[in-house]
């Protein structure tokens, strides 16, 4: 199982430092969500994390493995924006990597290898609702929908570690609860580790098991540009979720506790739907 | 209502598109018939009747020297020159273009170079070309190329460069290697690209083979242009002119349809 442990990180861009010795150990299966003020580095620490950046100083280790410095298979990624290839089909988009992987200079597949992979990238987007959308290009899908073949086209190639930049950010209230939902049994399904940046508090706590905020301590003008972010609020999601298991929900003995009432008290979605 | 919200009837639509044009035959029309009731061998504005026999005679009727019919030869010589500098600046974009946009070094290398021989007027450089590959057709094909390759290469590095690194990266994660990230991401997403940057650099590639063609050669629309602005043959230039910008009209439509029925996800992605 895949653990990220990060030491002492700094990240600086010229004079400018923006992450300042973040320390943190991953466990493996968790769902970290990522928040924090904008411009206070979650989307740094993220590329930090998927090695298109290098820190600075520090050390970031996936298994107790020094991360590779550039990104690979073993951690796929969603964006807001531009996850998919407009070029491809969705069909296409999602069977993109495996194709890759397998096909090392024409990057396809022929033959029987192929047809195995069409039933697999249709499991696949059936899975992510998308059922009936194989031929369409991603321009001619709504939102939402390109975030389910994003996420389609990055569990393909069973990443270790999940990274997401605000994967939701940019969609309705009710479309997003429901990718939400998606989300949350993929995460229970697949043996990943997921690290999801989000500027959503509600979202955090709806997705996560752990909340880690990021933020600058120093933010008067002459000292902005010399103290960068660090971790400033760690928080274990309680009653603790555990991915593939349940929730305390799945677990009656524990629905005695009297602090549970306090803590479902305005949360009805964190009664989970798993 | 405002002009910018009118809102045009199908045929009023047509009619303005076609008015331009109704305009230009009239005004000609007019002047030829007005120059010829004052001198009837004026040269200036041919009759369309007599642009008709011109063009029996360029077309339809073998010349009586040669046999041949001078303009589908003529036509023939000159769209070969044209297809062979289009088809290698093509070639070149594609991968030059690429090359500088997506690695680093190839782009250090080369980025600068290509950008300032983009500047040298190519023009100039056709007495240089004349001297060192001869008066034949490699010279010709030359200067079409260096006219127009290095805009092409450009304009393609830069669309490269303009793909979000998000999908870069997000290749890179699907287990793309370098090879991997070019052949099955970057290049589908430019050849539509490179269809348009064809399309824009058409008339430049006419300029460019025209003016060669004027200077040296034996045959060619440009070529026969020249030969009978001796003559003040108006009644030949302005039939090969219409037919040459004809010619270049069609290539434009049709790479046009080529990049939709090739690439029909390109036309959806407009004011995405």
């Amino acid at each position: 199982m895949t653990a990220l442990t990060i030491t002492n990180l700094w990240k600086e861009y010229g004079d400018q430092i923006v992450l300042e010795n973040i320390s943190i150990d991953i466990a493996p299966r968790s769902f970290v969500a990522l928040v924090g003020a904008s411009g206070c580095g979650k989307t740094t620490l993220l590329r930090l994390l998927l090695g298109q950046e290098q820190p600075t100083r520090g050390t970031i280790l996936l298994d107790d493995a020094p991360l590779p410095t550039e990104p690979g298979p073993d951690r796929g990624v969603v964006y807001q924006r531009y996850s998919v290839f407009p070029h491809l089909t969705v069909l296409g988009n999602v069977m993109l990597g495996p194709e890759m992987a397998g096909s090392r200079v024409w990057g396809r597949l022929t033959g029987a290898r192929k047809s195995a992979l069409q039933d697999r990238a249709r499991a696949m987007i059936a899975d992510v609702g998308l059922a009936g959308a194989e031929g369409k290009y991603p321009a001619q899908l709504s939102g939402g929908m390109q975030q389910r073949l994003a996420l389609a086209q990055a569990l393909m190639m069973q990443p270790r570690v999940l990274l997401l930049d605000e994967p939701f950010g940019a969609l309705d209230p009710g479309i997003r609860a429901d990718i939400h939902a998606l989300m949350q049994r993929l995460w229970h399904a697949l043996p990943m580790t997921v690290v999801m940046v989000t500027h959503d508090l509600r979202e955090a706590f709806t997705l996560g098991t752990r909340i880690v905020a990021l933020e600058r301590t120093r933010i008067r003008p002459e000292e902005i540009a010399r103290y960068g972010a660090q971790i400033g609020k760690d928080i274990a999601i309680w009653p603790p979720r555990v991915a593939g298991g349940g929730t305390i929900y799945d677990n009656p003995a524990l629905r005695d506790d009297p602090a549970l009432d306090t803590l479902i008290a305005g949360r009805p979605d964190s009664i989970e739907r798993h | 209502m405002r002009l910018i919200n009118q809102r045009l009837s199908p045929p009023a639509l047509l009619a303005l598109k076609l008015a331009p044009f109704v305009l230009l035959i009239v005004a000609y029309l007019a002047g030829s018939a007005a120059r010829l009731t004052d001198n009837p061998a004026d040269k200036l504005l041919p009759a369309l009747s007599s642009m008709a026999t011109a063009i029996d005679l360029m077309a339809f009727t073998p010349d009586r020297r040669t046999g041949e019919y001078l303009l589908w030869t003529d036509t023939a010589a000159s769209l070969q020159r044209l297809g062979a500098g289009l088809g290698i600046s093509t070639a070149l974009a594609l991968v030059l273009g690429i090359a500088i946009g997506i690695f680093p070094a190839i782009r250090a290398l080369l980025g600068p170079f290509v950008g300032f021989v983009a500047m040298v007027p190519p023009l100039a450089l056709l007495p240089v070309l004349f001297i060192m590959l001869g008066l034949g057709e490699i010279s010709k094909i030359a200067l079409i190329v260096i006219g127009i390759a290095p805009i092409m290469i450009r304009d393609m590095a830069q669309r490269v460069l303009d793909l979000p690194r998000e999908q870069i990266v997000k290749a890179e994660t699907l287990s793309a290697n370098s090879w991997l990230v070019v052949w099955r991401v970057v290049l589908p997403q430019v050849l539509p690209r490179l269809i348009v940057s064809l399309r824009l650099q058409l008339g430049a590639a006419f300029l460019f083979l025209i003016a060669a063609e004027a200077i040296s050669s034996d045959s060619g629309l440009g070529y026969r242009i020249f030969l009978v602005r001796r003559y003040l043959s108006m009644d030949i230039i302005f039939p090969y002119v219409a037919w040459i910008t004809f010619l270049a009209a069609m290539a434009d439509y049709g790479l046009d349809r080529l990049r939709r029925w090739l690439f029909p996800w390109s036309e959806m992605e407009v004011g995405k």
